[in-house]
């Protein structure tokens, strides 16, 4: 009639951290699986030459940042926001602003 | 054993005791999760695209050196490229053709590139995932472009790239070297940039210093940059971190501020009462860190938990408008899940032990009142 | 049991509103006795049960417990001895509201680590004794008066400690209740208990469980009567 609350709290927790366990166990079983899929992928970027991820297509220094110009109008990091948010979150290529 | 029993009991105080404000605590759990959660989130997300990255793209040029004119980005002469193989320790330079296209009907972006992929030849072309979906372009489907003269020609699609490929391919546009000169009207004298592989690994850096030595209007950009920008765009200091992760860190800085603002009256009278019966100080200290340990530690694992689901299983999905932005044509891919025990245990310090501290700290002096004050609450 | 010798409190010493408490009291609790202090408020009743029950150290003087020095005690263990020695009932019954009567009761007992089970079984018990059965998983802002002051009694010995310091107990009851009390008092004493009250109240210093009272004015005892 009356379970103990910090039984009920302890049982709480070690669900979690069971869990959390099964995303750990999960993470790294994916990881494994994942491999070839990467190869494959690591092949194309190889045959066609490619050289940046395709996260974001809507401004050229966002789809290719580190092919980015520094004066390209649209990089006036930080706030340009005629790209938002991709415009906040692509900074200029170090290798641009070091050398 | 005493002493397990001593903290257990603490503990069923502790949870009565935060049952009382039922909906205050579990507003407090809800938003702390939701930090937690998106922080996590934010973590997990960057985290698992730097890896792919980092995997993905050490197979990317070696060295790709583009032709700066008047601060832009120009096309490179072809007889650059001989210059270039010239160059002591260079193994082979190739001239890259690419490029941008506009889709005014659909309002979105592709990239051009030429290649000698399998089905692409002269009038036929393999597409992205992504511009399939955005033009419902399939396999033997013919998709009009416009020629940079303003006349139109079209290509058959021969194929698809992969869904797997999508977070490198979604938005190629894989094409034939006389039909992308035909339609950007480049001439065969010019290419986009030079893709450079040399003899040794290590003398990389030597070569692209060598080549912006006799090309001066040249920009070389070898691998490590490639792979540094990366790495750059998702430190936690850049972009996607910083932006998501500021609305979190005030949020939070708001929850731990009323907290630490000091104890309300009942609680004292309260912590009052417990000396007075018998409790020692450090029994109070012990009641307010499981107070905190309760919330936070709750909170912290929901919040992992439920990001790990976002992340790799739900694809992000609240991401998304923060990735499409204004982008029409928007890759849809899964990353390969990944868990760092640092990154946990960095969340852990930033989350769970300042809640925690600042949940004991304004009780600590509370807790040393003399026991005898209770005779006069 | 408790010998008190020549103790002195003073709050705020050295300043200028510097107040003597307590001034120079000798005093001798038996065993298994009632013992009522009586006297106007501000007489020093609350601070002289506050020593006597650990709560508070003497600015000087003496108090031996069953023949033990504590005076000279470190904190902790000043804290122990009160768990295990003395059970206190307040004047405003001092629950902590929003949790079960028998949590309440329970509360003084969960940092001795002993187990759940045990304090639940000896808080039921002792609950029942006071009628309080049906009582026992209510929250204590449910409980009338009268209940809510039996629930403190019960607290009170939950740690089956040998003495027990009421301050006022009284005050916020009504004639009936307060008789109650004082019935209650006579029972623990059956039970070998030692109860030292402080009150102003006729119903507690004319009732026939008390074995002696006596009267303090401004930090000092004035007669020494001693009632059968």
């Amino acid at each position: 009639m009356f379970a103990r609350k910090s039984n009920v709290f302890l049982l709480f927790m070690a669900v979690n951290i069971f869990l959390l366990a099964l995303v750990f166990g999960h993470a790294s079983y994916g990881e494994k699986n994942a491999l070839p899929y990467l190869r494959g992928k690591a092949q194309m970027v190889k045959r066609i030459g490619l050289s940046d991820l395709c996260l974001f297509t809507d401004a050229r220094y966002a789809r290719h940042p580190s092919m980015a110009d520094l004066s390209t109008p649209f990089q006036d990091h930080p706030m340009s926001l005629e790209h938002f948010p991709s415009g906040t979150i692509i900074t200029p290529p170090p290798h641009l602003r070091s050398k | 054993m005493s002493r397990f029993n001593k903290q257990r009991n603490i503990l069923d105080f502790t949870l009565s005791s935060l049952l009382r404000r039922r909906t205050k605590n579990s507003a407090l759990v809800i938003v702390y999760t939701l930090i937690v959660f998106s922080l996590a989130s934010v973590l997990f997300f960057t985290q698992a695209i730097k890896k792919e990255a980092c995997i993905v793209l050490q197979n990317s040029p070696e060295i790709i050196v583009q032709r700066i004119v008047a601060g832009r980005h120009d096309l490179l002469p072809a007889d650059y490229i001989d210059t270039i193989r010239a160059i002591r320790g260079v193994q082979s330079a190739k001239g890259r053709l690419w490029g941008y296209y506009f889709e005014p009907a659909a309002g979105a972006n592709y990239t051009l590139m030429v290649s000698e992929e399998p089905g692409v030849e002269v009038g036929r072309i393999v597409i992205g995932q992504g511009v399939s979906r955005t033009i419902h372009a399939n396999r033997a489907d013919i998709v009009p472009f416009r020629r940079y003269d303003g006349s139109y020609t079209s290509f058959e699609v021969s194929d698809i790239l992969s869904s797997e490929s999508e977070l490198v391919s979604s938005d190629l546009v894989l094409i034939s070297e006389s039909d992308f000169r035909e339609m950007m009207g480049i001439r065969g004298e010019y290419v986009t940039d030079a893709a450079v592989y040399a003899k040794n690994k290590r003398e990389l850096f030597m070569i692209a210093d060598k080549i912006k030595r006799i090309l001066p209007d040249t920009r070389p950009i070898t691998k490590d940059e490639i792979l540094r920008t990366y790495e750059a765009i998702f430190d936690w200091r850049g972009g996607i971190l910083l932006v998501i992760l500021s609305g979190a860190v005030i949020a939070f800085v708001i929850l731990a501020w009323d907290k630490a603002s000091g104890l309300s009256s009942d609680e004292r009278r309260e912590i009052g009462i417990l000396k007075g019966i018998g409790w020692e100080t450090s029994d109070v200290i012990a009641m307010k860190f499981w107070e905190g340990a309760v919330i936070s530690l709750s909170s912290f694992s929901l919040g992992i938990i439920l990001a790990y689901i976002h992340v790799f299983f739900a694809s992000s999905a609240l991401f998304e408008p923060a990735l499409k932005g204004w982008s029409v044509l928007y890759p849809e891919f899964r990353l390969v899940p990944h868990m760092d025990p640092l990154q946990i245990a960095t969340l852990f310090f930033l989350t769970v032990v300042p809640y925690t501290v600042s949940t004991i700290v304004p009780s600590w002096r509370a807790a040393t009142i003399d026991p005898d004050t209770v005779m006069r609450l | 049991m408790i010998e008190l010798s020549d103790i002195r409190k003073v709050f705020n010493s050295g300043k200028p509103n510097e107040f003597v408490a307590i001034d120079g009291i000798t005093l001798s609790v038996e065993r298994d006795k009632v013992l009522v202090l009586k006297g106007p408020s501000g007489s020093g009743k609350t601070t002289l049960l506050s020593v006597i029950g650990c709560m508070a150290r003497p600015t000087s003087g003496r108090i031996t417990l069953s023949g033990k020095e504590i005076t000279s005690l470190p904190e902790r263990f000043l804290t122990e001895i009160r768990r295990k020695s003395f059970g206190f009932v307040f004047q405003q019954f001092n629950l902590i509201k929003g949790i079960t009567a028998m949590e309440n009761v329970i509360l003084p007992a969960y940092p001795t680590g002993e187990g759940f089970s045990v304090l639940k079984k000896r808080a039921l018990s002792l609950l029942e004794l006071f009628d309080l059965s049906e009582r026992a998983f209510s929250k204590v802002e449910w409980l009338s008066g009268g209940e809510a002051q039996r629930v403190s009694i019960a607290r009170a010995l939950v740690n089956d400690p040998s003495v027990i310091i009421a301050d006022e107990p009284t005050a916020h009851l009504d004639t009936k209740l307060s008789k109650d009390f004082m019935e209650i008092i006579g029972k623990l004493k059956v039970r070998r208990k030692t109860i030292i009250i402080a009150s102003h109240d006729p119903i507690v210093y004319e009732s026939a469980a008390v074995d002696r009272v006596l009267e303090m004015r401004d930090g000092r005892i004035l007669s020494r009567a001693t009632r059968q």
